[in-house]
């Protein structure tokens, strides 16, 4: 069999669906922009819902990559891919050609920036960070503040950048809310004598023991949860974080002082899977992610035969949900070769 | 914190802002209550900076805050604002300078209106056509009078005989910038530097020599809404707002504060004397209030003016404190003086004084 398969994209699902095709017999080509694979599950710590290592996961990707069938191109940016006499080329940002008789794009998710929600001051406010950074100082072993200090009264704001007309974002990014509660809970397991508190509009539990791990939250850690959207953040004289927030539920505004602040940054089509949606003409939704043929029985399909979605470049997924349709893009593709490529 | 992300911010919110030839409309409460400030402004923009600037005399108010009092409807101050306009074409301008930010709320909520309602267009033309026989054009160019100020801000500075520092100390003077809502908050693309941030006067102080004081409640409204003070039974909710200002403000002692809306400059003013007078509750250090500057009486100063020639006398709250700290020389004597020497009656109970 000498069918080639280019994989654009060296996260979870990308190395995923590689190491499916190629124990399935395929040639395949992934890419990666960075100069490592793994994407995001690289600068997270612990993994929700059962707080694994997610060295754990990454180890088992990297097993998954570690075959005869695999050229591994890291560093490689593609920026575009054209059709040609029924196969495909790729183009990289340094001029390089790829050529492939099917593709999978895998090209992931972008952290929202949480400098773009500016009353929030991320970038300005030394205490305002993001859950990205945070996962950086679990790894660490340590949390501080900008000075130093050991915080003891944290917040964290969900749906920042998400569920957020103004940002341009109506969609739910649909894992902040159970990182958050993570994360909380993690703070508090560093820090034993800290408050912890979550702002939400709506909590949504929707995966496998998530719903426990909120009730757990709030039984085991005393977490308090406050139902309101964080309206603006400013600093006091001794540089701790002033927050207002609605409490819809007692139904008065709240004004407190915080330590730190955590924004729960949601998930934005990338940066790279736009820029090869424009170049070859592939429809995005409305969430600006690539948009499937069919969201019931072709989600991995687009609108150009040979090309195919894996993961995170289609709707914001967990880590088991970019697997399993990482898994189901590879099904598609052995089908469209094997079939003669309908 | 980061000035680096303040930056990044501004970055966002560059505004074109015209560099000449502008048809200017003036504020009603600016030229009745500091009307040092606009003068200064045609001042600086024709004798100084050499720029052509044209007033017409038949302008009238925009008639803002009869349409925030729901006494003036949409449709009607719509054909005010296109009256204005039109006055400006036929003066063969293409750039509008606003001094008042109630006025630029509502020029820049009519352009907009008329944007993605071009139907509401067609029927302003229409209105004023029937009514005066007027047309007018959309204008070129848009620009409050402080984003003005904010453009030539760098050769102020140039020109200045003062810098906002503490001449005894030789620290930069803290001063707090607080913006109009109606100058970004509507449409933070129109403002310099947007709204959460804004740039317009902090770049005016730091280029002048000062350090910007950021505090909890830098945003809160000044206490000026117009269903605040209207409505006579409200009044007490307008000035807890300002109340709510000061003491956030408080800890971080500004020498001064800066504002670019009349409205915000009066109240922060007048309600720190009634404050006072209530509970003798004052802002600033040594017993004494913090002086609000509009942007070109502080440019005034900074250049070297005669404060009294800027009509600095005419606050609540002297500014005095401030001329000490920067240096300034002053002649008390003059201060209640006409420009030909006559005694004016002195007011009574003016703080700082």
């Amino acid at each position: 069999m000498e069918d080639r398969v280019l994989v654009v994209g060296g996260g979870a699902a990308g190395m995923e669906v590689a190491g499916r095709l190629a124990r399935s017999g395929y040639k395949v080509t992934l890419t990666e922009k960075e100069s490592l694979t793994g994407g995001h599950i690289r600068n997270w710590f612990h993994l929700f819902p059962d707080r694994r290592d997610s060295l754990e996961v990454l180890s088992y990707l990297e097993n998954q990559v570690d075959h005869g069938n695999i050229t591994l191109l890291t560093s490689t940016d593609v920026e575009g891919i054209e059709t040609r006499h029924g196969s495909f080329l790729a183009r990289t940002a340094d001029d390089r050609e790829i050529e492939a008789d099917a593709v999978v794009l895998a090209t992931g998710f972008d952290l929202f920036r949480s400098e773009r929600k500016e009353e929030y001051g991320y970038g300005i406010y030394d205490n305002v960070i993001s859950s990205a950074d945070l996962e950086i100082m679990f790894r660490k072993g340590e949390i501080r503040r900008h000075d130093g200090e050991i915080p003891q009264k944290i917040g964290f704001v969900h749906c920042v950048g998400s569920r957020d007309e103004k940002v341009g974002n109506v969609y739910c990014s649909k894992l902040c809310c159970v990182a958050a509660v993570k994360q909380a809970m993690e703070v508090r397991e560093y820090l034993k004598d800290a408050k912890v508190f979550c702002f939400y509009m709506d909590i949504r539990m929707g995966g496998a023991l998530y719903e426990e791990l909120y009730r757990e939250s709030q039984e085991k850690y005393g977490v308090n949860y406050i139902r309101g959207k964080v309206s603006e953040i400013a600093e006091n004289i001794n540089g701790r974080l002033i927050v207002k927030v609605e409490d819809t539920l007692a139904g008065r505004p709240l004004k407190m002082e915080l330590d730190m602040l955590v924004l729960m940054a949601g998930m934005e089509m990338s940066e790279g899977g736009r820029k090869i949606a424009e170049y070859a003409g592939l429809k995005t939704g409305e969430n600006r992610f690539f948009a499937p043929a069919d969201h019931h029985f072709g989600s991995n399909r687009g609108n150009l035969r040979g090309v195919f979605y894996a993961g995170t470049c289609t709707a914001p997924m967990n880590i088991t949900e970019s697997i399993s349709h990482a898994r189901a893009a590879a099904a598609d593709v052995i089908e469209y070769l094997s079939n003669g490529r309908r | 914190m980061k000035a680096e992300g303040k930056k990044r911010v501004w970055a966002d919110y560059q505004k074109d802002i015209a560099d000449d030839h502008f048809f200017y409309v003036r504020s009603c409460i600016r030229q009745t209550f500091f009307p040092g400030s606009e003068q200064f402004f045609l001042h600086l923009m024709r004798k100084v900076l050499g720029k052509d600037v044209l007033e017409n005399p038949s302008h009238t108010s925009c008639t803002g805050i009869g349409y925030h009092s729901d006494i003036v409807p949409l449709r009607t101050i719509m054909a005010v604002v296109a009256r204005h306009f039109a006055l400006m074409k036929e003066s063969g301008y293409k750039n509008i300078a606003i001094s008042c930010v109630t006025s630029f709320g509502i020029y820049t909520e009519i352009l907009e209106t008329w944007k993605h309602f071009p139907r509401e267009l067609e029927q302003t033309r229409e209105d004023l056509f029937k009514a005066t026989g007027r047309e007018f054009d959309i204008p070129e160019n848009v620009a409050h009078t402080s984003d003005i100020i904010f453009k030539f801000r760098d050769e102020i500075a140039q020109k200045a005989k003062y810098r906002l520092v503490n001449r005894d100390t030789g620290k930069p003077l803290r001063g707090v910038e607080h913006i109009g809502c109606h100058y970004a908050k509507m449409f933070p693309k129109h403002g310099v530097g947007g709204a959460e941030f804004p740039r317009v006067l902090s770049g005016m102080i730091e280029s002048w020599g000062g350090e910007i004081v950021d505090y909890p409640e830098r945003r809160h409204c000044c206490g000026f809404g117009f269903r605040q003070y209207l409505v006579q039974a409200n009044r007490g909710y307008s000035l807890s707002n300002t109340a709510k200002k000061f003491e956030s403000m408080k800890p971080f002692r500004p020498d001064f504060v800066l504002t670019n809306c009349p409205g915000c400059n009066m109240f922060m003013d007048k309600w720190q004397y009634t404050i006072k007078e209530m509970d003798g509750t004052v802002y600033g250090e040594k017993g004494e209030s913090i002086p609000i500057l509009t942007y070109e009486e502080l440019a005034g100063l900074v250049m070297g003016y005669n404060p009294w020639d800027l009509g600095l006398q005419l606050h609540m709250v002297q500014s005095e404190p401030l001329f000490r700290k920067m240096g300034i020389e002053f002649n008390p004597d003059d201060k209640y003086k006409t420009k030909d020497g006559r005694q004016m009656p002195v007011p009574q109970n003016l703080i700082n004084s």
